[in-house]
């Protein structure tokens, strides 16, 4: 058994009623790997996400991770064995600052009172600091409330959550879809960032030149499959391009088209 | 530039979107009214509103207005503490009114004493084995009153998923059906001495002022604070947080109801009896201070600070209305225009704060 694999699903499947969003993923993530997964709208992408990051129980199939076969009963489960996930729509609350929206959901406290446990402010800040500092991520005033932020500092906001939290494997779902061209630079200035702290990466992307910019490997999903796996060396635009939309289907996933 | 103005990716960092606590605006406004009311007063009645008039130098303010402004507002003020809660969280409890009725009812019956000038307690519920017990027992019977009608809104808004609007609702005619069927109707007078001092003189204030610094406290400073501006901010994000939405919603809705009954106790303490229509309209009373007092009704934003001192406002308007004559009326016809002020205000801001970012 390869000790290198980050993630591992065999046979990943979901259904929605009669809906087969997801069907027989085998996807292999290695440690320091960057994959960029792509593919069309409604090809199984967020709903692979939503399986590995216990939004969503699949239908069937395992989950490895680690080495570890796990079953995550929530998205707080995933988290806490290590994955981090920057959602597609931010899973920010805007009216709290920077420090409360990291710690959200596992609060630092000073005492355990239940729900009424004391926050440790002071904590929650320090660990806040590092985590920028970690990513790069310069935000002026980490007591601002995101509603006061642009919308590359909300998506930094979100990606500096993986860092504060030694996450062991970060998953990104289009997080420049809604960002200006700057604001893309800094986001991708990050995942540069984490590719040479060699954390290993899944990022979700419809945008060909950042997928080439960034990563190591292309997942390409069609109609609820993973229809090519292809190094970036080996491949471009165009090829890609074409097992998105179907014109190609690489030999080894073909019988099941 | 330095490197400290600079935000992510070059755009650089506007400070005066940090605007100063939505608090200052409120005790501004706070003042001006006040102000109002004292030109107002100069010049139709020929007197100061708060300050003393009368050429006494021992007090500078007029000490019994004072009183009387935060002894009325103290008690629904006591319900706005946990409207406010439930509103950050992005829901609405119309129910404290009728809860405060039912639960007035329900505490006094247990708060009678046996005889009353050597004749038996003419409002008797039950027979004298319960009577003339100590204070604790009815304040006891009065929070489960409390605990339980915020249960009911709390497990229903939570797990069947109906708008608040409507489980409240449902618990605003109940729960006065239960005030009325409980005595058919008649009022419960007569309490013991220990019942009648929890809302005696100014204890009303002492007992605003106390659970509105704990749950200062509690909002800012704890687990429990956080979550319900998370939820109110956006409850789909406290979902994938993991926060355990559903069962914090139940603990607010509880919470609040149980502030709701604590009123009850100590309003029908201070009245020394309890009628079936006591605390009607109180639940928009509340609400009304709640938002006066900054409290966003799209949840998320607002301030135990910020109700206090919209229950303040509440007071000196009451008060100020009294104090220039006008008639009852106007007052309310004025109030009803103040919410719908505060709510349109609330709005604005809402919107310029988004077209800023």
């Amino acid at each position: 058994m390869d000790s290198d694999i980050v993630l591992e699903t065999r046979d990943l499947t979901k259904h929605y009623g009669g809906v087969h969003a997801l069907e027989g993923a085998n996807f292999i993530l290695r440690q320091g790997e960057h994959v960029a997964i792509m593919g069309d709208n409604g090809a199984g992408k967020s709903t692979f996400v939503r399986q590995i990051t216990g939004v969503e129980r699949p239908t069937r199939g395992e989950i490895i991770f680690y080495g570890e076969k796990v079953q995550f009963d929530g998205p707080l489960d995933a988290r806490e064995a290590g994955i981090e996930t920057v959602f597609q729509t931010l899973a920010l609350a805007d009216d709290l600052d920077v420090p409360d929206n990291l710690f959200l959901g596992r609060e630092k406290t000073l005492f355990n009172l239940g729900p009424f446990s004391i926050l440790d402010y002071r904590g929650m800040r320090e660990a806040t600091k590092a985590g920028l500092e970690k990513t790069g991520v310069k935000i002026p005033n980490i007591h601002n409330t995101i509603r006061n932020m642009s919308g590359g500092q909300r998506q930094c906001v979100a990606i500096a959550r993986t860092a504060t939290f030694h996450s062991r494997l970060t998953i990104m779902d289009e997080p420049t879809a809604a960002l200006g061209v700057q604001e893309t630079a800094q986001v991708e200035n990050i995942i540069r960032a984490l590719k040479e702290a060699g954390e290993p990466l899944i990022l979700i992307s419809h945008n060909m030149r950042q997928v080439f910019d960034l990563v190591d490997r292309i997942v390409v999903f069609r109609r609820g499959r993973i229809c090519a796996n292809l190094v970036k060396e080996e491949t471009d635009g165009q090829d890609v391009v074409a097992y998105i939309t179907g014109a190609k289907t690489q030999d080894e996933y073909a019988e099941a088209f | 530039m330095t490197d400290g103005s600079h935000g992510v990716g070059g755009v650089t960092f506007d400070a005066s979107r940090r605007r100063w606590p939505n608090e200052v605006n409120i005790f501004a406004a706070l003042i001006l009214i006040i102000l109002i009311f004292e030109a107002l007063g100069a010049l139709l009645m020929n007197q100061s509103f708060l300050f003393d008039s009368r050429g006494r130098f021992d007090t500078i303010f007029n000490e019994q207005r004072l009183r009387i402004i935060i002894l009325q507002v103290s008690i629904i003020g006591i319900i706005a503490l946990g409207v406010t809660q439930v509103i950050i969280l992005g829901g609405i409890d119309l129910s404290s009114g009728s809860v405060v009725g039912a639960t007035a009812m329900i505490t006094m019956s247990f708060a009678q004493v046996a005889t009353v000038n050597g004749h038996p307690n003419p409002k008797a519920v039950f027979g004298p084995e319960l009577m003339d017990l100590p204070a604790i027992v009815p304040v006891i019977v009065g929070l489960a009153c409390g605990l339980f009608a915020g249960l009911v809104n709390g497990l229903l808004i939570a797990y069947t998923r109906i708008p608040p609007f409507i489980a409240t609702l449902g618990m605003l005619v109940s729960a006065r059906g239960v005030a009325k069927w409980w005595t058919k109707g008649q009022p419960v007078s007569f309490p013991t001495e220990g019942y009648a001092w929890i809302g005696s003189g100014m204890m009303p204030v002492i007992w605003f002022v106390l659970l509105a610094v704990l749950f200062h406290l509690i909002l800012r400073y704890t687990v429990y604070g956080k979550h319900t501006y998370a939820i109110g901010s956006n409850e789909e994000a406290a979902r994938m947080s993991g926060i355990a939405v559903d069962r914090h919603k139940v603990l607010v809705y509880a919470i609040a109801a149980m502030l709701a009954a604590f009123a009850a106790i100590v309003l029908s303490s201070k009245n020394l009896t309890a009628q079936s229509g006591m605390g009607v309209v109180y639940e928009l009373y509340a609400i009304a201070m709640a938002v006066i007092g900054g409290v966003s009704l799209a949840g998320g934003r607002g301030s135990i600070v910020g109700t206090v001192l919209g229950a303040l406002i509440f007071g000196v308007i009451q008060s100020g209305f009294t104090f220039l004559r006008l008639d009852a009326f106007y007052q309310e016809m004025v109030m009803g225009a103040i919410i719908v002020g505060a709510v349109v205000l609330d709005q604005w801001r809402q919107k310029r704060a988004a077209l800023r970012s």
